[in-house]
């Protein structure tokens, strides 16, 4: 009886630490052809959203980009040390081609 | 005695590894590939962005986009990711008829994006549009081409590992190996995501 408890647990805890169920992706997957909707109406309605069209879209692509990579490419359940790989090299691009393109005068433009 | 053997069963079934972090060497490696992948993007996403107002009056971006197909590509890549990772759940589940027939339909999903590539750059092609016409033309062929090659490679890669698994010449745990070619599918549908609105969405 013990035994078959922990055996119990121990799957358990494996389901846990391999993310979520099928059905949780399939809602993640909907969750993000919503958003890539929603962004594709952002580019049709440029005019009216305003000031808010570019801060608007980087921020979907953002939560689109973090929900892959936390959710399907499991970081979210994973080792840290994977996120710290990943992150150093994410880090490293955004701020090297940041300066790269400050550099070229790309932001005043 | 039953106790350690559920104890040493537990110990296969997490994934522990017997290296100094006691995490698997192969998925570590493939994080750092994934993240010095970033850098090339970077690079190739930042060379566009720059480049990408330097073309005639009537070759540029707003002339010769078709946003309706492009946002039907990304459905398909991105529907390409939700079929990677039923194949992960799938071979976690030691299910392996449904690993290889997600597997077949990921690659046939990244087959039919290419295609749509292809159709798209053709289309680019015949409208004047052509590698060195503009620089905003070499940096966007050279940017989605390097990520057509990406997704070329990763179909590849998945045909290959779904004949591996039929003929059961995997090399070591086969739930990892799934993993790991799942890892670098997502990785691709994450570039993407971010050509999609950054090249495609945000008007010149």
């Amino acid at each position: 009886m013990s035994t078959a408890t922990e055996q119990h647990d121990i799957h358990g805890d494996e389901h846990a630490e391999h993310g979520l169920s099928d059905l949780g992706y399939i809602k993640i997957a909907i969750f993000l052809a919503a958003i890539t909707a929603v962004e594709v109406v952002f580019s049709y309605t440029q005019d009216q959203l305003g000031a808010a069209f570019l801060p608007g879209l980087l921020i979907l692509m953002a939560v689109k980009f973090f929900m892959v990579l936390l959710y399907f490419m499991h970081l979210k359940f994973d080792s840290k040390i994977f996120s710290l790989m990943f992150y150093i090299g994410l880090t490293l691009a955004v701020g090297c081609y940041a300066v790269f393109l400050a550099t070229l005068h790309f932001f005043q433009s | 005695m039953a106790d350690t053997a559920v104890h040493a069963d537990a110990h296969a079934d997490h994934g522990a590894h017997h290296t100094s972090t006691g995490l698997s060497n192969n998925k570590l490696a493939m994080w750092m590939f994934l993240g010095s992948e970033c850098l090339l993007f970077g690079g190739l996403i930042s060379t566009y962005m720059l480049y990408r107002g330097r073309h005639s009056e009537n070759l540029g971006p707003d002339q010769v986009w078709d946003i309706p197909f492009t946002s039907a590509s990304s459905f398909v890549l991105l529907m390409s990711s939700l079929t990677m990772v039923l194949a992960v759940s799938s071979a976690n589940r030691d299910d392996e008829r449904n690993t290889k027939v997600w597997l077949s339909v990921t690659s046939l999903l990244g087959a039919l994006f290419v295609a749509g590539q292809v159709y798209e750059f053709t289309t680019f092609y015949r409208e004047g549009l052509g590698f060195t016409t503009s620089l905003f033309s070499s940096s966007f062929f050279t940017l989605t081409g390097f990520h057509g090659v990406h997704v070329s490679v990763g179909i590849i890669m998945l045909m290959s590992l779904v004949g591996m698994i039929s003929k059961n010449k995997v090399v070591g745990d086969k739930k990892e190996v799934v993993e790991l070619f799942g890892l670098y599918w997502h990785f691709v549908d994450v570039v993407w995501i971010l050509i999609f609105t950054l090249v495609y969405l945000i008007p010149a």
